[in-house]
């Protein structure tokens, strides 16, 4: 193990802990930088063990623009969401449908499920142990269910393959 | 306070209340625990950004530099939020709280509770 990995075993987590130390203190004075570097350094240290080894994100100007995709997905699902909501209670068509996965690793899964809890009207529900399907709730479904089966697929999951590079 | 200033943060606090307000209209209304989660995971995003962009706004004009917190604020419920969501639906679904007559697939409740893949499909 070389020096770099010992003492930094997850650099990109040290970074985001000081910028985030940075952002909550509102200040980019030297103490408080000392200070956000010593709790980077340290509290990586102390997680490394519980580490699972994860895919990369491998293109991150495309995990951008997911991100600004996702985020107006956002405004757009709760819009929908909130017309759902005030409307008459018989036009709520709820349903649970299982949706295949080609991701097999936890992060990308993970990514993915949070995405679908954010955008129009899909919770997901469970993740099966081989890792093959997740499970969602959706809030208005259309009558063939493909049709939300292909829009996670195809929206966000080949997304996620391409970040991940798996 | 410049007039515009003022106009545009409080119609991005009317926007966001708003939304906060049918989050909660949707805790009321909706008829059982699963189509209820739908309603504060969505609908309170929306209403928290508008909310978080105000203050912003407000802040920056009131001291004249860019408060970041809203920023963290909004990382932090983005993070968290679908995390809550997913582990009420997982509880619900070992519960097997009754759900609305008409949800349909109501078969992949059994499956799901197990971690185990769906049945296969009758053909209709």
């Amino acid at each position: 193990m070389n020096l770099r990995s010992r003492w930094l075993p997850m650099p990109f987590h040290s970074l985001l802990l000081l910028v985030v130390w940075l952002m909550l203190n509102g200040s980019v004075s030297l103490g408080h930088i000392i200070l956000g570097s010593v709790l980077a350094i340290c509290i990586p240290l102390i997680c490394a063990p519980l580490q699972v080894p994860q895919p990369r994100i491998v293109r991150p100007f495309r995990a951008f623009r997911y991100v600004l995709m996702v985020l107006g997905d956002i405004v757009v699902a709760n819009i929908q969401v909130a017309l759902l909501v005030v409307g008459p209670m018989r036009r709520i068509k709820p349903g649970f449908v299982a949706v295949p996965l080609d991701l097999d690793t936890t992060l990308p899964i993970t990514v993915l499920a949070s995405t679908v809890t954010m955008t129009p009207g899909t919770v997901s529900a469970e993740v099966t142990k081989d890792r093959k399907w997740l499970y969602v709730h959706v809030l208005d479904m259309p009558e063939d269910e493909q049709q939300i089966i292909n829009l996670i697929k195809q929206r966000y999951e080949a997304a996620i393959k391409e970040i991940f590079a798996c | 306070m410049n007039f515009w200033v003022e106009l545009l943060i409080s119609s991005l606090l009317l926007l966001g209340g708003l939304f906060v307000l049918v989050g909660s209209i949707g805790l009321i209304r909706l008829k059982d625990l699963y189509v209820r989660l739908h309603a504060p995971t969505k609908a309170t995003t929306l209403g928290l950004g508008g909310i978080l962009v105000g203050s912003m706004v407000y802040m920056s004009h009131q001291y004249g530099h860019l408060t970041i917190h809203e920023l963290l604020i909004t990382l932090f419920l983005v993070i968290t939020a679908p995390v809550t969501a997913h582990i009420l639906a997982k509880v619900a679904l070992h519960h097997e709280v009754t759900m609305m007559k008409r949800t349909r697939n109501q078969r992949h409740v059994t499956t799901a509770r197990m971690q185990l893949p769906p049945e296969e499909q009758e053909k209709q």
